[in-house]
């Protein structure tokens, strides 16, 4: 092994195949770059009201307690479907009412329950958001969740 | 130490263990309020405490691993480091960076994707601070004795480096956003990263076995290579439920499996130059770190890894506890007890009193992996039910959670031994001066 082998041949093996998957990685990530856009989750337009619900969901890092698409933290629950979960998928206005009515409602202060904190939002940031999740939960993921509880 | 400049990274260290503390401090606070989750609710809530301790772990190992360059580069390259000054601009820049993002999470400033949640000035901040360090490193490195060891320690530091700057590109498209994502967070932990960790681990056994470096070396490229083979389209993984194509699940399952194989090979690595080197370093304590943190991380990693990558697996499994158990033991045993091995090798050096007492670090290293290791089999049990009953039954995930309390209260006290293992570390590392190794009556012959 030793006369097959070198170290100068292993130097060239790892930096030829590395060099060999990343051009394979930057080609599949391409496609699928279009493919998200054209596809997956092209069921329901990205509009100015959808980016600013993104940018509510960042500014409150509603990720470190729940998951959105199984990705976040393990706290609370997932999100990506919670539009589904509720039945309002296809219901803009009832997508507002159910996410205004259970923001309005926390912290819960129930003893022993995971409490969630009450965030300061405008009517139209809490319709964004509701958009922003509509638009998630509309994403082609491939069937998951498996199930409606997340 | 044989070069003045080395000594850059006592200080990295030290900054280092300080953010270590920080880290498993909020780890326990967090542990603590899923048993009593009223805790704190509403003056820091889970969210802002789960920030700083993801963020203090990520800060703290990339000190770690620039003072590790800083410590064995001049070594290896036979000269002073290109610039002291430079080296401790850089510190201050990422000290000054990390008071910030800590102090602005607390007023609830933060971005929100998870675990780049720095404020943008920080984000930049860090930017800086890796061009200084790529700088004053590359000079040093290209200004003497090339190895393999510097060769594969600056390619993972060039590459993480570069591949921060994902981290200023967030698509409006969500599925984007998170592809992109992945590109700092799994091409960090799962490539790059894996680059510094065998080069760390390659110079402790050169140094601690005596094992010939031309045998080392080769080791090190078979390492990386298999690393990089399986990691870059192991991303894959990542890839089969976030709104990319279905070919992901396939390409994802097979080189993610493959994963498992760099981490076999480091583990064999450093068990084979244990055996085969003949010098009996007086660092009994380095050396039980490096051993333990190539097999931790083989489990953590890899059997752990594997154990929910596969797609038909995953499906089920993903976002769930099984996630928290794996992401514990692999970060646990590749980077963070990977760092503590190289803490323990070059504090002594760099406070000019070896060999001394290292009982007590040792002993540290069976609180903490014993902690974690227990940690990681309740959750993988607390995951398991979470699998089943949300999963499969579908119930619905608070229910869920109100059935996993014993294993939440489990996981708190694994988390507290942990706690005092990093704790006893820092004190061993830092604080302890007592000379102990004190050789024992010569027996004579005939008694």
């Amino acid at each position: 092994m030793s006369e097959i082998l070198t170290k100068s041949r292993a130097r060239n093996v790892f930096y030829g195949g590395s060099l060999f998957f990343v051009v394979v990685f930057v080609a599949m990530t391409a496609h699928s770059h279009r493919f998200i856009v054209n596809t997956s989750t092209a069921g329901m337009e990205l509009t100015d009201e959808v980016r600013q619900g993104k940018h509510v969901w960042e500014r409150h890092s509603c990720i470190n307690c729940h998951t959105l698409h199984g990705e976040g933290a393990y706290f609370a629950p997932e999100v990506g479907n919670v539009m589904t979960r509720w039945g309002v998928l296809d219901d803009p206005e009832g997508a507002y009412e159910m996410l205004d009515g259970w923001m309005k409602a926390q912290p819960s202060g129930v003893e022993g329950r995971r409490q969630m904190p009450y965030f300061e939002l405008t009517e139209e940031e809490t319709k964004a958001l509701s958009e922003f999740l509509r638009w998630a939960d509309q994403t082609d993921t491939q069937n998951w969740p498996p199930n409606d509880a997340g | 130490m044989k070069y003045q400049s080395q000594k850059v990274a006592y200080a990295y260290f030290m900054v280092a263990m300080g953010l270590f503390a920080i880290q498993v401090l909020g780890g326990l606070l967090a542990g603590w309020i899923y048993v009593w989750p009223n805790t704190l609710s509403e003056l820091l809530p889970f969210n802002i405490v789960r920030m700083l301790h993801t963020n203090a772990l990520i800060v703290w190992l990339l000190l770690g691993f620039f003072g590790a360059a800083y410590y064995l580069v001049p070594e290896e390259s036979e000269r002073e480091l290109f610039s002291v000054k430079l080296a401790y601009i850089q510190l201050a820049i990422l000290v000054v960076g990390t008071l910030g993002a800590v102090g602005s999470y607390l007023v609830g400033i933060h971005g929100g994707r998870e675990f780049l949640e720095q404020p943008l000035w920080v984000k930049f901040g860090i930017l800086v601070a890796a061009v200084i360090f790529l700088v004053n490193i590359s000079l040093t490195v290209l200004a003497g004795r090339k190895t393999a060891i510097t060769n594969i320690l600056l390619m993972g530091l060039w590459l993480l480096s570069l591949l921060w700057i994902f981290a200023f590109i967030n698509p409006d498209n969500l599925s984007l956003d998170k592809m992109y994502w992945w590109f700092v967070v799994h091409l960090w932990v799962e490539a790059t990263w894996e680059l510094v960790m065998a080069a760390i681990l390659g110079y402790l056994m050169l140094k601690l076995t005596g094992v010939d470096r031309e045998v080392v070396e080769k080791w090190l490229y078979v390492i990386v290579a298999l690393a990089l083979f399986s990691g870059i389209l192991g991303t894959g993984h990542h890839f089969f439920w976030i709104g990319t194509p279905g070919y992901w699940q396939w390409i994802g399952s097979i080189f993610s499996t493959l994963e498992v194989i760099p981490f076999f090979a480091m583990m064999s690595f450093a068990f084979i130059m244990v055996w085969k080197g003949r010098k009996n370093h007086p660092n009994k304590a380095a050396l039980l770190w490096s051993l333990g943190a190539s097999t931790v991380a083989f489990f953590g990693a890899g059997v752990w890894g594997f154990l929910h990558t596969l797609h038909g697996v995953n499906y089920y499994t993903h976002g769930t506890q099984i996630t928290a158990a794996h992401g514990h033991l692999a970060f646990y045993g590749a980077y963070v007890a990977m760092n503590l091995a190289m803490f323990t090798y070059a504090m002594p050096q760099l406070k000019n009193r070896d060999p001394y007492n290292q009982v007590l670090n040792m002993a540290s290293f069976w609180l903490m992996t014993g902690g974690m290791a227990f940690m990681t089999f309740v959750l993988t049990f607390a995951g398991t039910i979470q699998t089943h009953m949300q999963r499969i039954v579908g119930d619905y995930f608070m229910d869920v959670q109100d059935q996993l309390g014993l294993f939440y209260l489990m996981r708190l006290g694994s988390g507290a031994v942990v706690v005092l293992g990093a704790l006893l570390f820092i004190y061993a590392t830092v604080v302890v001066r007592r000379e102990v190794i004190k050789p024992g009556p010569v027996a004579v012959p005939g008694e």
